[in-house]
């Protein structure tokens, strides 16, 4: 997740990670993790990098951070197929989950 | 490249989605999904945000998701035809890279009837079929994530953002850092080396290319087949 500042946007953070700030720490479904009580350092990357184990790295001449995924466990920590929300060459989005009651194949590919 | 597949398997159920890993977007992947003329979902994913979510490593990977939306097998080596340029011969007067270019993508191992017969088996039998694998079995067969690829991953999307604000160069610095913690990720190297500028060789920027990396750990290694 790409920052500006060290300052985190919740909802963009629920969005792109799936971690949301509410009053008992960072939770991401049943998981919570304890943040600071109160302030804004329970909106800063370097203490949720810190406390959900994410790398943060910085990029020196744009003054940018990123905030990358979760480390120590795997790439899948959940089998529930995550709601992905891409668009399509017009730019018209799709959503994964509108596919729930189908079998679906998610195939990768790439131009490169 | 997957149509014919979803003409075959939707009547019996089955949808396909595509996603494009382009960080050129639309444009790039424009030409291949105009002439592949797909009835099914094609999507694009400027970011690469579904290997991060999957840990896919490596095009083409299939995820395998129930009428549930629970995955029944992680991102794997999927082909649904063995591609064309597996057929290449040597034209006279190759020269001794094109040799050994084309030797290596022969060599390649897609193995897309057993891909094909697998699919087809659990459309028609679901999860009695011995190929939907187990929650556990799902997550376990999924890519381990150490720190180090972790923060490989956090170069990469660095690197994505910046090469979009045209900051070609402080974006090639961090595509070396994703590589250099996760060599390993043909996706990473591959897309980084689709963005090089023209006349830019990717053994100078990256000291690697896909030859040669390729050679390295042997092409028959290149596609980690299946585990049926």
């Amino acid at each position: 997740m790409i920052l500006e500042t060290l300052e985190i946007d919740p909802a963009q953070l629920a969005r792109r990670t799936g971690w949301e700030i509410k009053p008992e720490g960072a939770c991401k479904g049943e998981r919570c993790v304890p943040l600071p009580a109160t302030g804004d350092q329970r909106t800063n990357a370097r203490v949720l990098a810190g406390r959900l184990g994410m790398p943060l790295v910085h990029d020196e001449p744009s003054g940018l951070w990123c905030l990358g995924p979760e480390f120590g466990g795997r790439a899948l920590v959940d089998v529930r197929a995550p709601d992905l929300v891409l668009p399509d060459i017009d730019g018209r989005e799709f959503h994964l989950r509108s596919l729930r009651g189908s079998k679906v194949l998610l195939v990768a590919w790439a131009s490169w | 490249m997957w149509q014919a597949l979803y003409q075959e398997l939707n009547p019996r159920g089955l949808q396909i989605v595509t996603v494009a890993l382009d960080t050129g977007g639309a444009e790039v992947a424009r030409p291949w999904i105009e002439a592949a003329k797909p009835e099914h979902p094609s999507l694009i994913d400027q970011a690469h945000l579904v290997d991060e979510l999957f840990g896919i490593v490596n095009v083409p990977s299939g995820v395998w998701i129930d009428e549930d939306g629970t995955i029944v097998r992680p991102p794997e080596t999927a082909h649904p035809a063995q591609p064309n340029y597996q057929n290449q011969q040597i034209p006279p007067g190759a020269s001794e890279r094109e040799v050994a270019q084309i030797s290596a993508v022969r060599k390649l191992r897609t193995d897309a009837e057993a891909y094909v017969a697998a699919l087809r088996e659990w459309v028609d039998r679901g999860s009695a079929s011995r190929f939907a694998l187990a929650p556990e079995d799902v997550l376990r067969r999924s890519r381990p994530r150490p720190a180090g690829e972790a923060q490989a991953a956090a170069h990469f999307e660095l690197g994505q953002h910046l090469h979009r604000m045209n900051r070609v160069d402080d974006a090639i610095h961090h595509f070396q850092e994703a590589y250099r913690l996760q060599p390993d990720n043909w996706t990473y190297k591959r897309q980084a080396w689709q963005l090089l500028e023209p006349g830019q060789n990717a053994m100078e920027v990256y000291g690697s290319d896909w030859l040669t990396d390729v050679q390295k750990i042997g092409a028959e290694n290149y596609y980690p087949p299946v585990d049926w």
